[in-house]
């Protein structure tokens, strides 16, 4: 591919992939990480030793893609352009798609997706439930495109936007352009982009950085790396447009060392970008320059954290500092810095394109656009979720996600990651949007959502998230060091059984002074999980205080398990798992557990085909 | 100059002061254990909060590296400012519970027991040997290592350094390296020995005469911090 030195020249180049059609039958297979977990490799390596076959075989095309969002299922197979939707596809079922559906034209019928609620076989993606309420603006072009290729991104439209931009709208107009989108920041603030873009604009200071921030790092939350190995070039042409929009000549990628695939992919693209002239010195003969480099980082969940952040860049301790002087006007190595998260960035092409006035339709008043929520826990179908915002929980948990599975109740949402809060059933009507989360004191965060059921001890999650944080905490403040530290000690006390009813004053009392006297946004919003627990699951607590019970029989030091001798059928197939040989019995008598010996370890409740072993 | 109020007194400052230095300047009482005067504002210990803004704006900010603005309003001793030192001075005492700097400070603001476990860990990680080191001293012989709870200040890889000058001045600057305070060991009581003295003058006077600050044995037990009472006495 030779660079390109004029717009018009673009056009052309653009126009001849775009107009580009197949007639044989593609096969779209996904594999991002996840797929790669479910064995997504093994697939590829079959399907491409059938093309290497020589010999008659059906013509077909073959496309590697990153995440579809729908995990649970994945390694997933689509046959374009029918939009047949294989799931958990395995390497010896590749013969078979290629010979029926592929020669044949007909379908097989063990790989199509079944619905677990009506038991209704799904032969397009679109049928699926889990598709059919998304909105997919951001997500929906990691089916399409393989991201070693810049070809596929093209065909889409891709870099349309950048040529726009350059053909002359002046910055202003850019930056005016988002705030009548009003495009708000998607890594957890929610502060509106424009504002950060302008006052970068019009900090005093010569040489400005635009950053990416992929420093993803909630558990269970993994929406940047599916982006990032999807379709990065998205993420580029976001940020070369910033970059214009700014004036700006020089930006950053700061990506965890975690996510070996995202860091592949993007150094890929940005290879590709720079040898089309997309990318560097002089961008398509306009005379504007931006450059982009990668900058890994060592996995600290506190580097997310704006200013910490921009210390690791420049090779110091991730350690975040006051921000009474923005980052918008002393960031990184002290010049004005511009710092979005990756889905920001992957937002800006698409108004662009699409104009403000249709952004700005999606959504509710005060946020508009999509968000990509990350759909894991007690949750049937768990994966990417890109849905409008302003869609309540209950949609988002029962409708797409298919409910909770084993017929168990729902019991609490957990959104935001770490500095979010959970959310309890009579809140699973709200719209989700920035500001009706954080009025009922949780958080969009980044957009991790971790659904529990009826045997999620909510004690027991909060000092997950204490123990978490104090983990990822970088121990620079008293507050959140030495406060986490004693909520944590606290917490166990009461997970144990040795909590005292003044326990929860005292731990209001260190949540509240956190929330005001930490440093950065970790410290501040690290009480968040334990607070919102409080205030909705009050009465967990006072089981494990007052009555020294844990009612999801979660927290071992208070429980037990005990046989209930009209169901038990003595088939002993507990007492044969015991690790501790506590249970015993006579053969086809109930059984009885030796209390002074169990370990509740729980195997014992596992085993039992007949529902005998209870915790009490 | 700009012009700021401190507690509703009307002060002047020059422009890139912090609220801390201002305050100061104008004899606020503020404890800090991190601040350095001279040296990168580290804002670490958290002490040195302050409420700035009025009505629905205010807002809790450390005042060491908070650079004062035009018709900045400053409230150092606020009821809720006043009850979070009270509480972050709790916690940093469950972690070095005879070190007499903090057991000072407990006792000006009338902390009498410790709701925590006892740490007994000498250091509170307040960075001032390693600002003292890299800054002053020039030397970065000392960093922190780790982080969350095991964060620590230590060499590189733990091991002697030829950078290290062993010129003391991490000692010499470290508020733990002091006589340790003897009072009562047990874990959650706190003696406020030192400063349960009567002032003498009181005895001879009838009334207290002087509000010097670090000598403490004019404080009666139980009071505020001594420069803010005074001067809220005269407000009201």
């Amino acid at each position: 591919m030779k660079k390109i030195h004029s717009l018009a020249e673009f056009s052309r180049f653009q126009k001849t992939w775009s107009a580009r059609k197949n007639g044989d039958p593609t096969v779209v297979v996904s594999s991002g990480t996840c797929g790669h977990a479910r064995g997504s490799e093994d697939v590829i390596i079959a399907f491409e030793k059938v093309l290497s076959r020589r010999g008659k075989r059906p013509q077909f095309d073959f496309k590697v893609t990153g995440c579809h969002g729908f995990c649970e299922v994945e390694p997933i197979v689509r046959i374009e352009p029918r939009g047949i939707f294989y799931q958990r596809v395995t390497p010896a079922d590749v013969e078979e798609i290629i010979s029926e559906t592929i020669g044949e034209g007909k379908i097989v019928d063990r790989l199509l997706f079944r619905d677990p609620v009506t038991g209704e076989k799904c032969l397009h993606g679109k049928d699926i439930p889990f598709y059919r309420k998304q909105k997919l603006l951001i997500s929906g072009n990691n089916m399409r495109i393989n991201p070693a290729h810049i070809e596929d991104y093209l065909a889409l439209g891709g870099y349309t936007a950048l040529a726009k931009v350059l053909k002359g709208v002046k910055p202003e107009r850019l930056i005016d352009e988002v705030k009548k989108a009003g495009l708000r920041g998607r890594g957890g603030g929610g502060f509106f982009a424009w504002k950060k873009w302008e006052s970068c604009r019009n900090a005093h200071g010569k040489i400005k950085y635009v950053i990416c921030n992929a420093d993803e790092g909630d558990p269970g939350a993994y929406m940047d790396r599916s982006l990032l190995e999807g379709n990065p070039h998205s993420i580029l042409e976001g940020m070369i447009i910033g970059a214009y929009a700014i004036g700006v000549s020089e930006g950053y990628i700061y990506v965890r060392r975690e996510y070996p695939l995202a860091i592949q992919n993007v150094e890929t693209a940005i290879e590709q970008a720079r040898r089309l002239g997309l990318l560097g010195k002089d961008i398509l003969g306009t005379g504007f320059s931006f450059d982009v480099k990668i900058a890994i980082g060592g996995g600290a969940f506190v580097c997310g954290e704006s200013t910490a952040l921009m210390s690791s860049i420049e090779g110091k301790r991730g350690e975040p500092r006051a921000k009474y002087v923005h980052t918008v006007e002393k960031g990184l190595w002290n010049r004005p810095s511009n710092l979005n998260n990756v889905e920001t960035w992957a937002n800006v092409p698409l108004i662009i394109n699409k104009g403000a006035k249709w952004y700005s339709r999606i959504g509710t008043a005060g946020s508009k656009g999509t968000k990509i929520f990350s759909l894991v826990g007690k949750i049937q179908n768990t994966g990417l979720v890109e849905v409008p915002m302003g869609i309540t929980l209950r949609e988002i948990i029962f409708d797409i996600g298919g409910g909770i599975p084993d017929g168990k109740k729902f019991k609490a949402v957990q959104t935001g990651g770490p500095s979010g809060g959970c959310l309890p059933e009579s809140l699973l009507d709200l719209p989700v949007d920035f500001d009706r989360l954080s009025e009922v004191g949780s958080m969009m965060g980044s957009g991790g959502m971790i659904v529990m059921d009826e045997t999620t001890c909510m004690v027991d999650i909060a000092k997950y998230f204490l123990n978490f944080l104090l983990d990822e905490s970088c121990g620079m403040c008293f507050p959140c060091r030495e406060g986490l530290d004693q909520l944590l000690t606290i917490v166990t006390a009461i997970t144990v059984g040795k909590g005292k009813p003044e326990d929860l004053q005292l731990l209001q009392e260190i949540g509240g002074m956190m929330k005001d006297a930490s440093l950065c946004a970790l410290g501040r919003t690290a009480p968040n999980p334990l607070l919102s627990t409080m205030r909705y699951f009050q009465d967990e607590y006072e089981a494990h205080i007052l009555k020294k019970k844990c009612p999801a029989g979660v927290c071992k030091a208070l429980i037990c398990y005990e046989i209930w001798k009209d169901k038990c059928a003595g088939c002993a197939a507990c007492a044969k798992l015991c690790p501790e040989k506590a249970i015993s019995g006579a053969k086809n008598r109930p059984h009885e557990i030796d209390l002074a010996k169990c370990i509740k370890c729980g195997i014992c409740k596992d085993t039992c085909k007949y529902g005998a072993i209870q915790v009490i | 100059m700009l012009n700021i109020t401190i507690n509703g007194a009307e002060v002047k400052a020059q422009e890139g002061a912090t609220i801390l230095e201002v305050a100061r300047e104008y004899g606020f009482f503020i404890p800090t254990l991190c601040y350095l005067d001279g040296h990168d504002s580290y804002g670490a210990c958290r002490l040195c909060i302050v409420e700035v803004g009025e009505g629905n704006r205010r807002r809790v900010v450390t005042s060491c590296n908070y650079p004062i603005e035009e018709g900045l309003s400053v409230h150092t001793d606020t009821k809720k400012i006043i009850g979070h030192r009270k509480l972050l001075i709790e916690l940093i005492l469950s972690r070095a519970p005879n070190s007499k700097t903090l057991q000072d400070l407990a006792s000006r603001y009338g902390v009498e027991k410790v709701r925590f476990k006892n740490k007994n860990d000498d250091c509170i990680l307040c960075g001032l040997c390693v600002r003292m080191c890299n800054e002053q001293m020039q030397s970065k012989a000392i960093g922190f290592v780790g982080r969350g709870k095991n964060l620590k200040v230590s060499t590189p890889f733990a091991k002697a350094n030829e950078v290290c000058r062993n010129c003391g001045a991490c000692m010499y600057i470290c508020p733990m390296v002091e006589v340790q305070c003897r009072g009562p060991q047990t874990t959650g009581d706190l003696c406020n020995g030192c400063l349960r003295v009567t002032p003498t003058c009181v005895d001879v006077y009838d009334r207290q005469m002087c509000y010097v600050e670090d000598c403490g044995t004019c404080v009666r037990p139980g009071s505020q911090p001594a420069g803010g009472k005074s001067r809220k006495q005269k407000k009201s």
